[in-house]
């Protein structure tokens, strides 16, 4: 059942993540990955909010494990940030990787804080 | 498929047969959300086969997110500039099987715990070495599969 539940949280988090990443890459012209800097960022906050709400088991492997964990990326991440430092844009590079742990931790702090606020 | 009726009422050019986004984007978003499936599995049987003490430095999220980063080095390197591949193999693995097993909320939660806990230095350890094993690992992987998979192609 446990297995059940992070498949399918893993089926709809990973299709997210492209639908979204494909959405927001359309929608710039520059170099830099707005498209997983997005889901990389949302999925902190949500499962900063799960956190927050200490969700029981099911629910948390569900949209934790399953969900948020297939709708964020450390890979695409890092080679998305290995191929900027790589076609020259080292600028954007490092600004991606500082501001995607940056503001993933914030919203990681976000998340449990806001989830305490309403629930706690 | 065959077109459900092959005599056309009106006389005038009917547009080129076009298909809508969504139905050529279906098999695309289709095996991305299997191999999500399948990554998210790998990640949380890693997760129960080598459980990280509580309190302690996350190194099971730290393994699968660099071995991730380092397949995906290889994988992209393949693809992208040796062979190319059917075009659902890279959404297929690349976004779906290493994008479901690497995770960018993990990590950002058990440093967040970790500094909660007052743990400042083993938080800010994580964050840091994640990061930089996580680039080295692509950058490696990458310049070694251009070197290995070239020659062999040769």
């Amino acid at each position: 059942m446990n297995w059940l539940l992070v498949v399918a949280g893993g089926m709809i988090g990973a299709p997210l993540r492209y639908l979204t990443d494909r959405a927001v890459q359309a929608r710039h012209d520059s170099v830099f990955p707005w498209g997983t800097f997005t889901v990389n960022v949302t999925g902190c906050l949500v499962l900063g909010l799960l956190t927050g709400a200490a969700v029981a088991s099911p629910l948390r492997l569900l949209l934790g494990t399953g969900l948020c964990g297939a709708l964020t990326t450390y890979s695409t991440f890092s080679y998305e940030t290995f191929r900027l430092a790589e076609t020259g844009a080292r600028t954007q590079a490092a600004v991606n990787a500082a501001a995607s742990v940056v503001a993933g931790l914030g919203a990681a702090f976000a998340g449990v804080a806001l989830a305490r606020a309403v629930w706690g | 498929m065959t077109s459900p009726d092959s005599t056309p009422l009106r006389t005038a050019p009917a547009p080129a047969p076009q298909r809508p986004a969504w139905r050529a984007q279906a098999p695309v978003v289709g095996v991305v959300a299997l191999g999500g499936g399948l990554g998210a599995t790998a990640r949380y049987a890693a997760s129960l086969w080598w459980p990280a003490a509580p309190a302690g430095f996350p190194w099971t999220t730290f393994w699968v997110n660099v071995a991730g980063c380092a397949v995906i080095g290889v994988f992209l390197v393949a693809v992208t500039e040796v062979r190319p591949a059917h075009p659902l193999v890279r959404p297929f693995f690349g976004t779906g099987v290493l994008g479901g097993f690497t995770t960018f909320s993990t990590y950002a939660v058990e440093a967040q715990r970790l500094i909660e806990a007052g743990r400042l230095t083993t938080a800010f350890a994580y964050l840091a070495a994640t990061l930089l094993a996580a680039l080295t690992a692509v950058w490696l992987a990458a310049g070694a599969a251009r070197r290995l998979l070239k020659v062999r192609q040769r």
